[in-house]
């Protein structure tokens, strides 16, 4: 395959943008006016300088061919990632085919491009010959048995909350405000359970959530309790199933699972941000194998995470699980080659199989709030305030969670179908279905909904 | 979705939980065993099995699909300038100096006039972006209504957001009926609702003049005033001789506001009766002066305002501030045929009667007067009398004629025409009033005109002012330059030395807005490109 059948579209360049004033600034500047000597390789480089408000104009370079991604090179002094240059450099290699030609990249960018090489291939070789300077193993036991006996300090503390509080009852919750979580949530930070700490963090804000809280409530505590208990009595447990307990008290774990190569539809990718971090979830599909895959990456507060991949793209890599039973995380090993066109799609279920899918999930993981399934033929339906995702051909019908019905992604749906059959992805739960990506049924690109 | 768990058991708990075990002991708890423990294992079973027991519900009623659009599709490159376009919506970012890069919005109208010149449908997946910016800016919505088809239509009946789409089709979305169905009209016509009636006579005028004007005459006696006028204005499409009986009928109506009306639509037609009175009048009170060395004009305004003048629609009482005596003539002058002064003022051409001197300062409040007469009427050789050279300098000076006044005289000028005498304007007077002016030119501007606006422009950089006294022009010239005018702007991107009267950093801030020019220049013609396809 060659990068110059691999040109991206606009929509997947914008997606790398790390916020919205960055997608507008890099818009504005994906026309050929501010460029020059821009320039495009076979290896997957692309080069320009841009016109700035300086008299010295900005070098950028852009390497899409990276197996981690795009990787980005400016002069220009942005603490954005990628700025709006980068952004601008690509858009401009998306749109136009002549504004970028083919040829050989200048000595600013090649030098870049070497250092970059260089260090990859360093890397790469340090990795192979084991971690350096591998850690005295009996450290790292002790280590791992003082976190676990503060773990089980702060499990039974909060287990002792959770129980105080059934015993005053919830409605004292309403009044109680979400100091009291929040102190608790710190607790279990202290006690180095992130996992457990994100929970009391949650159920903090349930009582204030609207109508129906106290079923909530209750849900999200029991659930909390089976996780205390179940942490307590890890010994006891099933291999795959303490993994899943030690993945959701918030424990490291490692993507040491057997690689899996296969050719990887890039199937959704979406940010969700809180004060401290932008967390990415990307969903992949191996084309051979039927697997679904989660790659997560994070990024500070305001920067873009650094693995970005564009939905509707196939790439040839290597995946590995993190372990747990019907774990779906994994981690991008080697890729073989860029991500580039396919025309594959995801086999799709009914919202029938959908809704099973979830309950045997729940078999592996009684925390799972959702799965990751594709709708084969459904048609979004409005329903009152809410919508719906209905097969065609049935009866039967998967309703929207309230968050996906207040995005702008559910209209760009609505517009797709305009009431014919789609074919959607998108994860499956206890509060309804979230639609990340849809394709229109025939044939035609997919439209990214997030 | 639906749960398939006992309700009984989930509620009771619950209920306990709300309460608390210590006001309400759960009866299945067991002896020794701590009751919040035996609620919260008893709970989370149960939230587990019922969401591992959730089904699919059922289908609410389904919406009618849309209309396929059957339009071509965006060639691909245009499908991505589109999204870009619709990317940079205002109000994302900060404001401020406009820098180097092109304003996309503004492009967005042209864009969309191209495409659906060209036929395209509009790709489905942009349509909300596109409803929204159309939401958003009322001028653009006719455009992005066209180009969005019917599948925004559908959209619109769905998201209240949208509705004004609904409105701004005509009829609001209910057809009209075959205007050749005499029965079908009637019936709308006598039992529809005001906007449906009006856009029905409308539809009808525009096609058929005659059928329209004999429809309304049916019901005129029973409408009422707001409704008469409405109907009225109607006519000013498709407006002939024939229409003068009921306009003259209509000069006696009750509503002061219809006579107006129907008096200025009488005076559009030079052979109407109307309009041969009202040049009796004025010609009465315009005269050639020979008694002086050269001929000049005397004005002798009218005295009155007889019950005559009222009824063919000249408002007796005057503004305030204004002397009633010229407020008459100068609605006398209005509404008389222009062909009227040619014989009456000794066989002078409108340029020779535009020279006249005019006595005891009467010539601003009778050309201004004239100005309207040659807008009404539509009269080319008036309005080039009027607005004269442009070179000449009382042309921009406080002359007798507006700004105002010359943008409408121009637009009764060819496109052509139009171009050549603003280009001259430019030339001689700058930029600094030429931005009505130039609101009237067609788009792209003709090469004359901006090749004019460019020399302009360079002029007033190297007057050594600041770009942004210009902002107006420049945005102009960035929206209606012929593209392929890019290249003579090359010279004038370099950053020039400062001079020393000129203000400081002037020169960086023109480089920049003419960089801006250029960069918008050359994507207009990138967007052109693209929508001709491979």
């Amino acid at each position: 395959m060659t990068q110059q059948g691999v040109r991206w579209t606009a929509d997947q360049v914008l997606a790398l943008a790390p916020d919205a004033a960055s997608r507008k600034a890099g818009s504005k500047l994906g026309a050929a006016g501010p460029w020059s000597e821009a320039g495009s390789s076979d290896e997957g480089t692309v080069w320009g300088l841009c016109k700035g408000s300086g008299s010295k104009p900005y070098q950028t370079v852009v390497d899409i061919a990276d197996t981690a991604g795009p990787a980005y090179k400016c002069s220009c002094p942005s603490r954005k990632f990628p700025c709006k240059h980068a952004l601008g450099l690509l858009l401009l290699w998306a749109g136009e085919d002549d504004a970028v030609p083919a040829g050989q990249a200048p000595d600013w960018a090649e030098q870049w491009l070497a250092g970059r090489r260089k260090r990859t291939e360093e890397k790469r070789a340090a990795d192979a010959s084991g971690s350096p300077a591998a850690a005295d193993p009996e450290a790292a036991r002790r280590r791992a048995e003082r976190r676990a006996e503060r773990i089980t300090a702060g499990a039974g503390e909060l287990e002792q909350r959770l129980t105080d509080l059934l015993r005053t009852g919830l409605a004292s919750a309403e009044q109680a405000g979400y100091g009291v979580w929040e102190e608790t949530a710190a607790r279990m930070v202290d006690a180095q359970a992130p996992g457990l700490a994100a929970r009391a963090r949650e159920l903090g804000a349930i009582p204030s959530s609207g109508p129906g809280w106290p079923v909530r409530l209750l849900e999200e505590c029991a659930l909390l309790h089976l996780l205390d208990r179940a942490w307590l009595r890890r010994e006891r447990l099933p291999d795959g199933l303490a993994a899943t307990v030690r993945s959701r008290i918030g424990l490291p774990g490692s993507a040491d699972g057997p690689p899996l190569r296969d050719s990887w539809l890039v199937l959704a990718q979406y940010d969700t941000a809180d004060s401290k971090l932008t967390t990415r979830r990307i969903w992949l599909h191996g084309t051979a194998s039927d697997r679904t895959s989660l790659l997560l990456s994070y990024g500070a507060a305001g920067r873009a995470p650094e693995l970005a991949l564009p939905v509707g793209l196939a790439l040839e890599a290597e995946v590995s699980a993190f372990p747990g039973a019907g774990q779906l995380r994994a981690a991008l090993g080697e890729q073989f080659a860029p991500p580039g066109p396919t025309t594959a799609r995801p086999p799709g279920v009914t919202t029938e199989q959908a809704a099973v899918r979830y309950g045997e999930a729940l078999r592996d993981d009684p925390w799972l709030d959702a799965v990751p399934v594709t709708l084969d033929r459904v048609v979004p339906i409005p329903d009152g305030d809410s919508w719906q995702l209905a097969d065609a051909d049935t009866e039967s019908a998967l309703p929207l969670t309230p968050t996906a019905r207040s995005r702008p992604g559910l209209w760009r749906l609505v517009a797709l179908s305009g009431g014919a059959p789609v074919k959607v992805f998108g994860e499956l739960g206890h509060r309804g279905f979230t639609p990340l990506t849809a394709w229109p049924d025939a044939t035609g690109e997919p439209v990214s909904l997030c | 979705m639906n749960s398939t768990s006992a309700p009984g058991d989930w509620e009771d708990l619950v209920t306990t939980a709300l309460l608390g075990t210590d006001r309400r002991t759960p009866p299945w708890c067991a002896p020794g065993q701590d009751a919040p423990v035996a609620l919260l294992d008893a709970a989370a079973v149960e939230t587990v099995r019922r969401r591992a027991g959730l089904r699919p519900a059922r289908a609410a009623e389904r919406p009618e699909p849309a209309v396929p659009d059957t339009r071509p599709a965006l060639p691909a490159p245009a499908a991505r300038r589109l999204v870009m376009l619709l990317t940079d919506r205002p109000g994302t970012g900060g404001g401020g100096r406009r820098g180097t890069s092109p304003d996309l919005m503004e492009l967005l109208p042209q864009w969309l006039a191209a495409a659906n010149a060209r036929g395209f449908g509009a790709p489905v997946q942009v349509l909300p972006a596109l409803l929204d910016a159309a939401r958003g800016r009322t001028d653009l919505r006719p455009a992005a209504l066209e180009f969005a088809g019917p599948r925004a239509l559908w959209l619109a009946r769905l998201n209240p957001d949208w509705r004004f789409a609904l409105r701004a089709t005509p009829g609001g979305g209910t057809a009209l009926p075959d205007l050749d169905d005499p029965g079908q009209v009637q019936q709308l016509w006598q039992e529809g609702l005001f906007a449906e009636r009006v856009a029905l006579l409308a539809a009808i005028r525009a096609q058929r003049p005659v059928v329209a004007r004999e429809l309304l005459v049916t019901t005129w006696a029973t409408e009422r005033a707001e409704d008469r006028l409405m109907f009225l204005d109607s006519l000013r499409t498709g407006l002939t001789a024939e229409d003068e009986p009921f306009l003259e009928q209509a000069l006696a109506d009750r509503s002061r506001n219809v006579r107006a009306t129907a008096a200025e639509l009488l005076s559009a037609l030079p052979d109407s009766a109307l309009a041969a009175r009202m040049a009796v009048r004025a010609a009465a009170c315009v005269a050639v002066d020979r008694t002086g060395e050269a001929p000049g004009l005397v004005v002798e305004a009218p005295h009155e305002c007889d019950p005559g003048m009222e009824r063919d629609g000249v408002v007796a009482k005057a503004p305030a501030g204004r002397g009633e005596r010229s407020w008459w003539l100068g609605q006398l002058v209005e509404a008389t045929p222009l062909g009227t002064w040619e014989r009456r003022l000794g066989g002078r051409t409108p340029r020779e009667i535009v020279a006249l001197a005019v006595a005891d300062d009467w010539r601003s409040e009778l050309h201004a007067a004239w100005c309207r007469a040659a807008v009404r009427q539509r009269n080319a050789e008036w309005s080039r009398a009027l607005l004269g050279s442009p070179s000449a300098p009382e042309a921009g000076g406080p002359g007798a004629v507006s700004l105002a006044e010359r943008a409408k005289l121009l637009s009764t000028l060819g496109g052509g025409e139009r171009a050549e005498w603003v280009a001259g304007f430019i030339a001689a007077q700058g930029l600094s009033e030429a931005f009505q002016l130039l609101g009237v030119c067609a788009v792209p501007w003709a090469a004359p005109l901006g090749r004019a606006v460019v020399d302009a422009l360079n002029i007033a950089r190297d007057a050594g002012s600041y770009p942004w006294s210009f902002s107006g022009v420049m945005g102009l010239a960035e929206r209606c330059l012929d593209p392929a005018e890019a290249s003579r702007l090359d010279g004038l991107l370099a950053v020039p030395d400062e001079s020393e009267d000129a203000a400081p950093g002037a020169g960086g801030y023109w480089a920049e807005a003419f960089q801006r020019l250029v960069t918008t220049l050359r994507l207009r013609a990138a967007m052109a490109r693209e929508l001709e396809g491979p």
